[in-house]
């Protein structure tokens, strides 16, 4: 059967490609250290020497819309282009195009299908940033097949956390039944407290300092429990207008799995928002 | 009153760099147009399948009209659409960095929680 050798959760910040790459007096202050942290990050996936990335991510309006709006999505593609002209113009990043792992995007379907997950599927799916900028970060070659997993974090009605917690246990015990011979990673991105287009929007930090650094210690420690007793639709309005996308946190808990204290950890306090990179080893520590 | 209709308004002309420039440039004359011509698109689907029940009221079209941002918040808008739309349009003409994402934010200061709902 497959392994899971890493599960990476991580912030997408579309501003990194940007800042790593800047010179001279187009570079920002905070780019070298923020560059430092994204090269140890980094390193945690190279060292799992994982064949397959499974990317959860949320399109931010690309592909999806309103008028035919998925709760979650599984991508069954041989190609995935990437990145939409709003993201070139807003944040300069590059158009790509990732290689798709079939085989494994039809087991998760069929496999959620039968476990209560009533999954959409896309067999032409152009990928956003949520799933570029951690393949930027982490695996910038991107030499490695993907099966994206879209939720819907941004278009309510959106489902309830406790169901993206489900869906992330649900999707090891998949992948771990998978008949193959191969190394997955599963690598998902999403966001502590946020502002998107209201009020406390670009501050010096984060809108929510206290509730990014809960929610650090509930990913951290893998307090599935507390996390879920304290985070409702309703309440992830308070610390910022875009804080569901935390819920994609939510469902990598679930793949790390209740109790799991991740093997990395590592967070860096931005202008807008907080940075916060994590890593669980599920069968040990690469030598 | 159409959230749906007015967030269709910004997807639409956010993924198009032309339409943005004749939004920047002209916006009663693209308002106008678009409410003509692609209000009524089913966006996956032939023109001859067209809906025949789309448009804006007057405070909707009027926030359009205007580059009101602010209306639109008020008006339940999807802020993300917003913000992406008016950055295209406006941060060109920032005279250092994140100037007009904080000015942005500054002209929303009098809205409190909850927000107002942006439910479709």
């Amino acid at each position: 059967m497959a392994s899971i050798v890493a599960v990476i959760a991580s912030t997408h910040h579309p501003f990194y490609y940007r800042a790593s790459t800047a010179t001279g007096d187009d570079r920002p202050p905070f780019a070298d250290e923020w560059t430092r942290k994204i090269l140890a990050f980094r390193e945690t996936l190279t060292r799992a020497n994982p064949d397959v990335l499974v990317m959860v991510g949320s399109d931010h309006f690309h592909q999806l819309w309103l008028d035919n709006m998925p709760q979650f999505l599984v991508g069954k593609a041989p190609f995935y282009d990437a990145n939409w002209y709003n993201e070139e113009r807003e944040f300069g990043l590059p158009r790509m195009t990732l290689r798709g792992q079939e085989d494994l995007s039809a087991h998760i379907l069929r496999q959620g299908l039968d476990a209560g997950f009533d999954l959409a599927f896309s067999n032409e799916l152009r990928i956003d940033h949520s799933v570029t900028c951690p393949i930027i970060t982490l695996r910038p070659e991107a030499d490695l097949p993907i099966v994206p997993i879209y939720t819907n974090i941004f278009a309510p009605p959106l489902p309830q956390p406790k169901r993206f917690v489900q869906l992330g246990q649900a999707v090891r015990e998949i992948i771990e039944g998978w008949p193959s011979h191969l190394r997955v990673a599963v690598i998902g991105t999403g966001h502590l407290s946020l502002e998107l287009g209201g009020p406390r929007q670009f501050g010096p930090h984060g809108p929510d300092p206290e509730f990014d650094r809960r929610a650090v210690e509930w990913i951290a420690s893998g307090d599935i429990d507390n996390c879920v007793r304290e985070v409702t639709l309703d309440s992830l309005h308070s610390p910022g207008n875009a804080t569901h996308g935390f819920m994609d946190f939510m469902l990598m808990m679930g793949v790390a799995g209740a109790g799991a204290k991740a093997d990395y950890v590592d967070t860096l306090d931005l202008f807008h928002t907080m940075e916060a990179y994590f890593t669980w080893y599920p069968n040990g520590a690469p030598a | 009153m159409s959230k749906y209709l007015l967030n269709k308004f910004l997807f639409t002309v956010d993924r198009d760099p032309e339409l943005v420039e004749r939004y920047r440039e002209d916006p009663r004359e693209l308002v106008t147009w678009w409410e003509a011509t692609t209000a009524n698109r089913l966006l996956n689907c032939v023109a001859a399948e067209d809906s025949t029940w789309q448009r804006f009221d007057d405070a909707e079209r009027e926030a359009l009209v205007t580059h009101d941002h602010v209306a639109l918040f008020a008006l339940g808008a999807h802020p993300f659409l917003t913000l992406t739309l008016f950055i295209a349009m406006f941060e060109r003409d920032n005279t250092e960095p994140l100037e007009y994402q904080k000015a942005f934010g500054a002209r929303l200061t009098h809205f409190a929680l909850p927000y107002p709902d942006i439910a479709t």
